[in-house]
């Protein structure tokens, strides 16, 4: 089984202008906690969110610059390591993904390589 | 280091809402009502990064959580809009500075003075001069974390209306510098107690009398009005006799809730409901609250509610209910609080005790009554 990554952006917990109530949010929180669990009861899920800021460092003179290039709804907000057969397995396991109930939220889903890997 | 094991969360029911409450009680003090959209926007904010943080991993602590986090957005908030806003009269001062403004707003939202905030801001809210409905849904919205959509929900009202209400008393709001003291609460001469109590007592009724009885949102107001009422109680410095005699009235009502409704949702008369049903833990609950609310010499028309409500919690059926003490709680509340819904109560009192011919006389004189023309209770009753 290969591990595979999905990296979160955007989403209801992004949206700057967002109007859900608190008991929205909570039911939607109750949601995620559920495909969490779901794919935990069959394999294995690491992951961490991110804090909003940070810094980008570039090129050769090591400009730091405060926060990231991103525009908020394409910020990366989290990421989750997750065991799946195939990428095709790994993509069904991201549509269940609560984020989904808002337009903007995205699940990018990559293969984690090995040195087994070519 | 490897990232943690994903542990499986599970809130308390209503975490955000309540929160949600105490959060914009505690910023509402420190930034002045007039402020309170502020308020909001942090603590909005705080709950969508919560949202963001916590499907990873739930903290120990999340009301700790939560207000770590309100509190370094306030700080950003500050810094960000000082030049041109106006906050609280009473922190005017430690805000304008970076330096005390971090160490005022944690003393402002520490645990020991929550109760005190949202007692607060619901003396603030309930302002004289706007009307009770006003009132509600300026609670509702702000202590409660209701949105205007559940908000028109709740009284199947628009969204619209319910904006507009909303906007009438935050302008009325933008006016005041501070929060109400909590002293207000308990100066006989205010009127800043009977706005807030009426607008509680309102919040129950519209839950208890609502028009779609068997809606869980009906449930919620009754709780809520319940749970606003207790936390004035914690929350006051000094005897609140009316406060206690509107627990026990709302402890009354709430226990008989599981007799009211059948299986379909209709309303089961007094006589077919089934008693075993009622809350004994709740009816004990307001018979303690009636007898503090015995304290002080006022009369309110609580304390006559409550003891009618009483009545019938302790009678074991319609037959051995006590009628003649319910009388005399009814025509003393029709003498402080003259209304045709009491007349009517009154004369189906009279009725229960065997005087048909007053009764009758008493509920004809009533038929023209408007407002009675509106309650399904008087059809019934001539009925």
């Amino acid at each position: 089984m290969a591990k595979y990554m999905m990296i979160f952006r955007g989403g209801m917990g992004a949206r700057q202008d967002s109007t859900a109530s608190p008991d929205q949010m909570q039911a939607h929180m109750q949601k995620w906690f559920a495909w969490i669990g779901g794919m935990r009861a069959q394999t294995e899920v690491t992951g961490d969110p991110l804090q909003n800021g940070g810094a980008t460092i570039k090129g050769p003179g090591k400009t730091v610059t405060d926060g990231s290039y991103a525009e908020l709804k394409d910020l990366v907000s989290g990421f989750l390591i997750v065991g799946a057969d195939s990428q095709d397995a790994a993509n069904e396991m991201a549509k269940g993904c609560p984020i989904f109930e808002d337009d903007s939220g995205s699940v990018e889903v990559r293969r984690v390589m090995d040195m087994g890997d070519h | 280091m490897p990232p943690p094991e994903i542990a499986s969360g599970e809130l308390v029911a209503n975490l955000f809402r309540h929160e949600a409450g105490r959060l914009v009680a505690g910023l509402g003090r420190l930034f002045g009502p007039g402020n309170v959209d502020l308020a909001e926007d942090v603590v909005q904010d705080t709950l969508a990064a919560a949202l963001e943080a916590w499907r990873y991993q739930v903290p120990d602590n999340p009301s700790a959580w939560l207000t770590r986090a309100a509190r370094n957005r306030a700080i950003d908030v500050l810094r960000r809009r000082s030049t041109h806003r106006r906050f609280a009269e009473e922190y005017a001062v430690d805000l304008s500075s970076g330096w005390t403004a971090s160490f005022t707003i944690s003393e402002a939202q520490a645990e020991r003075t929550a109760d005190e905030n949202q007692l607060r801001m619901m003396l603030t809210l309930c302002h004289p001069e706007l009307n009770g409905d006003t009132h509600v849904a300026l609670v509702l919205k702000y202590l409660c974390g209701f949105s205007a959509k559940e908000l028109a929900d709740a009284f199947l009202s628009t969204e619209e209306t319910t904006n507009k209400r909303l906007a009438r008393g935050k302008a009325k709001l933008r006016g005041l510098g501070s929060l109400v003291p909590v002293d207000e609460l308990t100066d006989a001469t205010g009127s800043a107690q009977a706005s807030l109590l009426r607008a509680l007592y309102l919040l129950f009724n519209e839950g208890y009398h609502g028009n779609n009885p068997s809606s869980p949102i009906r449930i919620t107001l009754c709780e809520e009005a319940m749970r606003m009422v207790a936390m004035l109680i914690r929350a006051a410095r000094g005897p609140v006799p009316a406060a206690h005699a509107l627990a026990a009235l709302m402890h009354f009502h709430f226990a008989r809730i599981n007799g009211r409704l059948d299986a379909e949702g209709v309303y089961v008369s007094l006589e077919d409901q089934d008693r075993s049903l009622w809350d004994a833990g709740l009816i004990a609950a307001g018979i303690k609250h009636l007898n503090q609310s015995a304290e002080g010499e006022a009369l309110s028309a609580y304390h006559l509610e409550a003891g009618i409500a009483c009545q019938h919690c302790l009678g074991s059926s319609v037959a051995a209910t006590d009628w003649g003490q319910i009388l005399s709680l009814y025509e003393l509340l029709s003498q402080i609080q003259p209304s045709p819904l009491i007349a009517l109560n009154v004369a189906m009192v009279r009725a229960m005790l065997g005087e048909s011919e007053t009764a009758l006389s008493a509920v004809a004189a009533l038929a023209d009554e408007p407002a009675l023309q509106r309650s399904p209770f008087f059809w019934a009753a001539r009925a």
